[in-house]
This record gives C-alpha cells, sequence and structure tokens, in this order.
C-alpha cells in the first residue's frame, strides 16, 4: 500500500466547527491541485461566509470579494491570467442567494473557471439562518417552526438551474461516507480538467453542518445519505460540455 | 502630433487604453455606454479583455479580480450605475489595489435623468462606499483635460496602491473637441503583490490590508494624510486681485472662465478657482486668493450645495461663501456675472 | 500476526488537530477506533486507534475533517 498524506497546501490547521464538512472537501481539493500539479499557479476567490475561514490555511494565493461576488471577481483573474487554475469556494447562501446572479452568468458565459459550491442548507457562519438549498420544513433560526415552502419557496437546485447551459462540466457530490469522497474527488478532478481545457465546471457539495443543524454526526451523515439526497441528487450532469440525463 | 476630433467618452477610452489598461467589464447605462462601445472593440484590439457585465455589481468584482491580478483595469457607470460600484469601490479600496473608475454624472437621485450634471459629488468625495477609504477624484473640464487627467489616474493608482476616479459629467462626455493622444503604453502585471498563484513563493491573500498590517488606524490615516497633502490640483485664474471668486469644475468651470472675462471687460474683479482633484480638495489653492476678498460663489450643477461645504473649509470663511446652484441646466454666463455683481453690492 | 505478514505500512495520529466529532468511529470498518479518555489541548476527546484491528485501508484518513491520520510506511 502507498502512503497518504497530509497534502502540503493544507497549511496550518483548518478552523471549522467539529464534524464540519468543509474540512474534507478543502483536503480534497488540495489533493486534487497538488496531483495535477497546479498549487503554485492555482487562484482562490472565496467571500464571505464559512468558506473564507480557509483562507489563512489553505495556501493557494486569494482573493476575498464581496458577499456573492467571487464568480465575477475568479472571472477577471482568469481573463487576464488564463494560465492560472482559478476556482471559486463558496457556500449556498454566497453563491445561491445574494451571488446567484454573479453565479449564474458566469456559468452562462461559459467561463474557465472552476465554481466549488458547498450546499450544507443553511447559513453556517451567521449562526444557522434559513438558506436558498433550506430543506422544507427545515427549522433554523429564520425559520423557527420549519421552512414553508409556501412563503420561502422550494430549495433551490443550482444543478437544474445550470444543466441546460452550454457549460463544460457538472456534478454534485458529498462528502457523507468514504465512497462518496472519493467520487468527489474524481469531479473535482474532472472539473479542474475541465477549466484547463477550456469550459465552465461547478461541483456541488453536500455537506454536514453538525452545529447548526443541531445534530450529532452520526445523525449529519445519516441525515444527508437518506433526505438530503432525495432532494439534491449526487452524480455528474454535463460532462465534456454533454448532458447526461441520469 | 497630429490632433483629433473626438467624443469625450471615446477619447477616454481611447487614453485609458494607452494608458496600459486591459481589462473593462461594465454595464451599459446613459450617458455613459460610448465607453463600452468604443472599448469593446478597442481593449481586444490592444490585447486586452471587455466583458460587457451582468450587472455593474459583477463588472466592478471583475475589475477587482483583474487588478489584484496586476492588470490595469477599469470600469465606468452614472448615476444609478455608479451607487452599485460603491460595494466594489470600498472593497478594491480596503484591499489597496490599483483601479480607475470613471462616473459620468447625471442628473437627480434615483433614477434621476440623463441630463449633465454634478450630483454625485458627495458619492465621490466622500467614499461612497461603507468604511474608512478615500480616492483621488480627478474632474475634467475638457475633452483633453480627460485624456491627459486618466493617465495620471492609472500612474497615482498604482503609486498610491488606491483607486482613483474620474467625475466627468454628460456634457464633457458628449461633446466633440480637438484632442492630442498620448502614446500607447505597456503595463508590467507582475507587480510582487499580484495574484497569479504563488509560483514557489509564499501564498498571498488579497482582502482588507487591516487584517495584515499593525497599527491599521495609524497607517491609513498616513496614507490619506500624504495623498491630501502631495496630490491636490487646481487652475486659478485671476484670483489675486479678485473680490469674488468663483469655485467650479468640470462643465460649470467653464460657463464659470467665460463669466469671469465677461465681467473683468466691465471692469468687475472676478475671480476663478478651478479644483482639477475634488479629493484631495485644492485647499493650497485658496492661499493664492486676494486676502481681502470679499466673497465666494459656488457653482455647481445640482439641487442641493455639495461642493459648497468644501469651499467653506477651504476658505475657513474668511469670506462668505455663497452659492449657485444650476440644476440639470447649465446656466448662462451673464447670469453667473450678474449674481456676483449682486453678492458684491450686499457685500459694499 | 506472523513476521512474513508484517504491515509496509501504518496509520499514524495527529491527536493535536482532532476535533472529536467521532466521524472516523462511525465510519471506520473494522471498528478499529474509538473515544479515548485524553482530551487534547482544545479540549476534544481524541480517538484510541487499534493498530492489531487495523488494517490500513485509510478511510479514517478519508473522513477525517481535520487531517488527524495519515498512512505512512513502518519503520
Amino acid at each position: 500500500m502507498t502512503e497518504k498524506r497530509i497534502p502540503e497546501l493544507l497549511v496550518e490547521p483548518n478552523k471549522f466547527c467539529p464534524g464540519c464538512g468543509h474540512g474534507i472537501i478543502n483536503r480534497v481539493l488540495a489533493e486534487v491541485l497538488e496531483e495535477m500539479e497546479l498549487a503554485d499557479r492555482a487562484v482562490g476567490s472565496l467571500a464571505v461566509g464559512c468558506a473564507c475561514l480557509m483562507m489563512d490555511t489553505f495556501g493557494t494565493d486569494w482573493i476575498q470579494a464581496p458577499h456573492g461576488r467571487a464568480a465575477a471577481v475568479a472571472v477577471g483573474v482568469k481573463r487576464v491570467r488564463p494560465e492560472c487554475c482559478v476556482f471559486t469556494y463558496q457556500g449556498d447562501g454566497d453563491s445561491m442567494s445574494i451571488g446567484f446572479s454573479e453565479t449564474m452568468y458566469a456559468a452562462i458565459r461559459n467561463e474557465n473557471i472552476t465554481a466549488i459550491l458547498v450546499n450544507n442548507g443553511i447559513f453556517g457562519m451567521t449562526g444557522g439562518q434559513m438558506a436558498p438549498t433550506s430543506l422544507p420544513g427545515q427549522r433554523t433560526t429564520t425559520s423557527p417552526k420549519g421552512r414553508d415552502p409556501e412563503l420561502t419557496g422550494r430549495p433551490l437546485n443550482m444543478i437544474n438551474q445550470m444543466k441546460q447551459l452550454s457549460i463544460g462540466y457538472l456534478a454534485r457530490g458529498s462528502v457523507a461516507s468514504a465512497k462518496d469522497i472519493n467520487k468527489l474527488k474524481k469531479y473535482i478532478r474532472s472539473a479542474i480538467e475541465t477549466q484547463m481545457n477550456g469550459g465552465y465546471s461547478m461541483v456541488e457539495v453536500l455537506s454536514p453542518c453538525p452545529t447548526n443543524w443541531k445534530m450529532n454526526m452520526e445523525s449529519s451523515l445519516a441525515h444527508i445519505e437518506n433526505t438530503v439526497k432525495s432532494i439534491f441528487p449526487v452524480g455528474e450532469f454535463v460532462k465534456n460540455g454533454e448532458r447526461i440525463d441520469a | 502630433m497630429p490632433r483629433r476630433l473626438m467624443k469625450g467618452n471615446d477619447a477616454l477610452s481611447e487614453a485609458a487604453v494607452r494608458a496600459g489598461c486591459r481589462f473593462f467589464g461594465g454595464y451599459p447605462i446613459t450617458p455613459q455606454s460610448e465607453i463600452l462601445e468604443y472599448l469593446s472593440w478597442r481593449l481586444p484590439e490592444a490585447g486586452g479583455t471587455f466583458i460587457q457585465a451582468e450587472s455593474e455589481l459583477s463588472g466592478i468584482n471583475m475589475v477587482y479580480g483583474a487588478a489584484a491580478a496586476g492588470f490595469r483595469a477599469m470600469t465606468s457607470s452614472s448615476g444609478p450605475g455608479y451607487s452599485l460600484l460603491q460595494e466594489g469601490i470600498s472593497y478594491i479600496a480596503s484591499a489597496e489595489l490599483p483601479a480607475v473608475f470613471i462616473d459620468v454624472q447625471r442628473y437627480g437621485s434615483g433614477l434621476g435623468d440623463i441630463f449633465q450634471a454634478q450630483s454625485d459629488y458627495w458619492q465621490a468625495t466622500r467614499g461612497g462606499g461603507h468604511g474608512d477609504y478615500r480616492t483621488l477624484v480627478y474632474a475634467p473640464a475638457s475633452v483633453q483635460e480627460g485624456v491627459d487627467l486618466i493617465q495620471v489616474a492609472f500612474d497615482k493608482a498604482d503609486q498610491y496602491r488606491n483607486p482613483c476616479q474620474i467625475l466627468s459629467d454628460a456634457s464633457i462626455a458628449q461633446m466633440m473637441e480637438p484632442v492630442t493622444l498620448p502614446e500607447m503604453h505597456e503595463h508590467d502585471p507582475n507587480a510582487d503583490w499580484a495574484v497569479r498563484g504563488k509560483r514557489g513563493g509564499d501564498f498571498k491573500r488579497v482582502t482588507s490590508t487591516m487584517y495584515y498590517i499593525e497599527d491599521f488606524d495609524a497607517y491609513i490615516k498616513n496614507k490619506y494624510d500624504v495623498m491630501a497633502e502631495q496630490e491636490q490640483r487646481w487652475e486659478s485664474v485671476l484670483v489675486e486681485d479678485a473680490d469674488l471668486v468663483l469655485v467650479a469644475y468640470g462643465i460649470s468651470s467653464r460657463i464659470c472662465k467665460e463669466a469671469v472675462e465677461i465681467a473683468r471687460a466691465q471692469g468687475i474683479r472676478l475671480g476663478l478657482l478651478r479644483p482639477i482633484t475634488l479629493w484631495p480638495f485644492p485647499v493650497k489653492g485658496f492661499a493664492e486668493v486676494n486676502p481681502d476678498v470679499k466673497a465666494y460663489l459656488s457653482v455647481e450643477l445640482t439641487s442641493l450645495p455639495k461642493m459648497e461645504d468644501d469651499v467653506k473649509l477651504a476658505c475657513e470663511m474668511k469670506a462668505p461663501v455663497e452659492k449657485f446652484l444650476g440644476g440639470a441646466n447649465i446656466p448662462e454666463s451673464t447670469a453667473i456675472v450678474e449674481r456676483a455683481v449682486s453678492i458684491l453690492k450686499e457685500q459694499r | 500476526m506472523a513476521q512474513s505478514e508484517k504491515k509496509n505500512v501504518c496509520m499514524t495520529q495527529n491527536h493535536d488537530v482532532c476535533k472529536g466529532c467521532g466521524s472516523c468511529i462511525l465510519q471506520c470498518p473494522k471498528n478499529a477506533l474509538s473515544f479515548s479518555d485524553t482530551v487534547n489541548h482544545k479540549g476534544y476527546n481524541v480517538v484510541d486507534l487499534d493498530q492489531e484491528k487495523c488494517i490500513q485501508c485509510a478511510i479514517c484518513y478519508t473522513v477525517c475533517p481535520d487531517y488527524v491520520f495519515e498512512r505512512v510506511e513502518a519503520k
């Protein structure tokens, strides 16, 4: 068996809560960038929310955008420095609520960037408010009786928004099990490969927030497996510019 | 150098390209849209990038990215769109990046209208967005001066690592005048702070510099104090012996210059102090004014006074400061002379 | 374990970075992991690894959000 070492890009321990999925997604992204020998010319764009905690612990160049605008900032970098691997790393509130327009239009223009959108169904950093991806009935600090779709709409499925566009790659993964994490790594690798060959790529990741879900680790993982996945199916949806209708 | 007849917006765009600007992300709005139209073909021709963004919010953040990557980058807007730029301007200033923004001022709050006006003085000079920052604000009074000042704006943005603004207006932007254009300048994007992957070095973080600078309050105050001291620009016309000094910038200063000529021909001692930088306001220019000046008249194309505050501060109220507000209408130079004469009568 | 089957790799742990979420314990296929009575400097209960039960599959490396585990060459 071969060694499995923590990627050098993870320059410090992460600052996320216990059981948070961000740490796993950070590590998978670091592994892919190192294996593809892109760590030295990678530029990340993030904004506000728990994602921004990785700016000090994940050793690529970073730009911190205004809340929601990470995709626009990434586009600015990639257009002037096409040799760089430019990615956004954002939560669902940042990328799908306040930043919906910037996220979508980067895809509509098929910009050569990779978007990593972390879907944990909640605003984590601000203390557990309802997100566009919160599930019907989900109790949050701004939906204390449970999310009411009659008042707040249905959970936003970003994959469905994007899959009719002319883009390079689109997938949704999860960190709920080792099997899912290994698949997620393949998705992120395909996404980065797509960018470097030309084309927009997005990977949404279902991720637990035990702190704000008010669940332990076991319940959090089971919740993704049994409930979240039924509303947000995992898999590849666009590959090599071709739509895969699962 | 041959002179060419060019529209204000077109000349400003060409001058930006010749200043080394290689990125523009922006959104159409009258009376600024010619800048997008011109750069949509001119930037690709010069090896640069033009993006018609989905909104001003997106456009300015594309500029943020390109500027962080070390390239000379710019956006432009007007009135309502200029409000949308303010979030990004605050972030770019906070990250201490160079970039240039053009506001082609139009009239009114809310939707307002597309007439020429000078309504955005406070947004431009007081920060506009949230927090503690300033931008150097240049106010051209002619097409040629816009061409000259945008070169200065890009250089000063680099020198101070701070955004700079051109505060134009619908008249200067839409009129055609003969201009002499500068030579093409290529800008080196590989500054040591430019984000382009760490390439063997330490990784770089572009965000509010307050996170990484010790004694930040003193640092940032000193930065803007130095700019305020070093960067004042103005033109003074016959202020040394003036009984009344007009203060006006941009399009209204041209009318005021004519008013000075008319008044002087009649033996009325009028002068003009024309701020070229609005921030920093050219306080030093007021030292040139006749110490026995009887009054100042601040002339602005606004409904409510704005620059008048700066005139009062600059002259330390050693003489009364009156105002002439044009709204969306460029006043007749004779109307300004009449007003000056009536003020001087009251002061006797 | 016979000498001939000596493992060429082993799992190591960095207890300092553990936040005690227990995800590794839940997902270890050999039940080789369990909460320890030891508390690290952050105040979290760290995880004990039973090297006898461990098969070095590195699922703990994969699922750990905090980079506690590595698979390294056995000395």
